[in-house]
């Protein structure tokens, strides 16, 4: 069940919130919808699920257009909106019921996803709880539940983890990957370990325009200037800017040292080489040489918070 | 052709099966916010006041101060049980739980607005142990008071339709009540203004107001004009809230 976006454009007013967009789901996929505040993460995924319809451009659930064949596109929807709405009067059973009913199931059907979902949720002993009275994990619990209660091939979470404690993230996570198994699932968020620990591929989105679009991993590398390696080493030299400094910049693949700081004999720097270089056992082979002593020796990944920091920024 | 009439019949019991879904869920929670007991309590305890306080005055076995009666009760009963029907729903979010799910902006509508009128329905049901009550005092005709309840259900009708647009228009319940409650102010005013009216227009502006539709019908002479006034602004304001519902389309 794959999602297909083109040339997407939403104006609200004179505002443009998401210009000219285009990417493609596929089925299975876990995709992490990432970028700041207001970049067009909500947009988006409102006009995927038939929430309002684009200012330009198309979208198609399994072949089906938002723009024509919407009720068609809502079925095979299952959408957990921003902030996780949720009728507070009623209890847990009473409003998966309601949700099942109006996406059309009968009473049978309905029965066995409703023992399904509150079993896979964890529903179990607050089924007959108003969800008023419900914590905001259990809340999230039940906004997936209701978003899954017919069975969906495609599921649109919009911020499913936000306003949770660290356990409650990481319980919802695990929900998430567990059920998206054999699901299409578009997720947005703006924790990055999250895409890192849940998603397949992610897209970045930054004022309304997609800035990276790839597997995490691929970001990592696509977007990361140079690798690093921390330093510390022990040697009994009167000083380090000229008696350790220039040898270090001379070997061959670095690019520039930076001296860390001293504490008696204990020099630490971080030094920087070209993308694929690896200098470790170059550095190695020139403390052993200089008879330093080596203390530590680590290299330093970019971690995608920082390809994340560098695409939004302007 | 007959398979062309199949899909018809199927989404016609598709869209009935939504209504009766979207109607159970908010009558049940009227009942469950106890809206509905307050609603109704108040209804009978005033609509009993002003009728036993005058029937012994009147020494007529007639309901005719009841039917002058409820009208007025209307104008800030049925707001006030229409003005959370769509503006709570914005203000929540649920609107668009509700409005990505598979069926029409419409049927959400015409629930909401079935549910609300049931329970008008039902407080008015509950009217009649004053009927009763009289039919064993006196002789009663039966004419007036059938024409009088029915003239009721198609006034609620209307109001609660013109409710519910209010509802429609904003996420502030109390703006929705008050937006309401004007609305069926003016339209119960209309008739009642003639004398500040250009002669030329004053029929105009009487045909316009519902009361005057409301007393053809409660003389027990159901007449075809004011059915279709109170069905055709019923629809219209239905369809009106229905445009407003899809302005998030815009």
């Amino acid at each position: 069940m794959a999602i297909t976006v083109r040339n997407l454009t939403k104006f609200y007013g004179h505002e443009k919130a998401v210009s000219d967009i285009s990417f493609d789901v596929k089925t299975g996929e876990i995709l992490g919808f990432l970028g700041p505040n207001g970049a067009g993460k909500t947009t988006t995924m409102k006009i995927i699920t038939c929430y309002m319809p684009p200012s330009s451009g198309t979208v198609e659930v399994d072949g089906c257009s938002v723009a024509d064949r919407s009720l068609e596109v809502r079925r095979k929807i299952g959408y957990l909106p921003e902030m996780n709405p949720l009728y507070l009067d009623m209890n847990v059973i009473e409003y998966l019921e309601y949700a099942a009913r109006l996406h059309g199931l009968d009473a049978a059907r309905t029965k066995q996803q409703l023992t399904q979902m509150i079993e896979v949720c964890g529903l179990k002993d607050v089924r007959h709880k108003d969800i008023g009275e419900m914590s905001k994990g259990f809340r999230q619990r039940v906004g997936l539940a209701q978003a899954m209660i017919h069975d969906p091939e495609v599921l649109i979470l919009d911020e499913p983890t936000s306003g949770l404690d660290p356990n409650q993230i990481v319980e919802i996570r695990n929900l998430i990957k567990q059920l998206g198994r054999a699901k299409t699932v578009v997720l947005s968020t703006h924790i990055l370990s999250e895409v890192q620990a849940t998603c397949d591929r992610v897209i970045i989105i930054n004022d309304g325009t997609i800035v990276a679009d790839g597997t995490p991993s691929e970001l990592q590398q696509k977007f990361h200037g140079s690798e690093s390696v921390n330093l510390e080493l022990k040697a009994a030299v009167s000083n380090a800017m000229t008696d350790i400094f220039p040898k270090i910049r001379a070997l061959p693949g670095v690019e520039s040292v930076e001296y860390g700081s001293v504490d008696g004999e204990i020099h630490r720097f971080s030094v920087f080489s070209a993308r694929g270089v690896d200098i470790r056992e170059a550095l190695f082979k020139l403390a052993v040489s200089e008879k330093w002593v080596l203390l530590e020796m680590s290299q330093k990944a970019t971690s995608l918070e920082e390809v994340f920091h560098k695409l939004t920024q302007a | 052709m007959s398979s062309t009439t199949a899909i018809k019949l199927d989404q016609f019991s598709a869209a009935w099966r939504n209504i009766r879904t979207i109607f159970q869920r908010e009558l049940q929670s009227y009942f469950n916010s106890a809206i509905a007991y307050v609603v109704i309590v108040v209804f009978l305890a005033i609509v009993g006041w002003f009728h036993t306080s005058n029937l012994f005055l009147a020494n007529m076995a007639t309901l005719r101060l009841m039917f002058e009666m409820v009208p007025a009760i209307f104008l800030f009963v049925i707001p006030a049980i229409t003005m959370r029907l769509l503006s709570e729903e914005k203000k929540s979010g649920t609107i668009e739980l509700l409005t990505t799910k598979p069926l029409h902006d419409v049927e959400i509508v015409l629930g909401k607005f079935l549910a609300a009128w049931a329970l008008i329905g039902i407080a008015l049901l509950l009217t009649l142990v004053y009927y009763v009550t009289i039919a064993m005092l006196g002789k009663i005709d039966n004419g007036p008071v059938i024409g009088g309840y029915c003239g009721l259900m198609l006034m609620a009708g209307v109001y609660v339709a013109i409710g519910l647009f209010a509802s429609s228009l904003t996420e502030n319940q109390v703006i929705a009540f008050i937006i309401g409650f004007v609305m069926v102010f003016a339209l119960f005013m209309l008739d009642k203004v003639l004398i500040y009216i250009p002669e030329s227009l004053a029929s105009i502006v009487e045909f316009l107001g519902i009361d005057y539709h409301f007393a053809n019908i409660t003389r027990g002479v159901i007449d075809s004009r004011d059915v279709i006034y109170f069905l055709s602004l019923l629809g219209f304001m239905l369809y009106l809230t229905v445009l407003s519902l899809g302005r998030r389309k815009w």
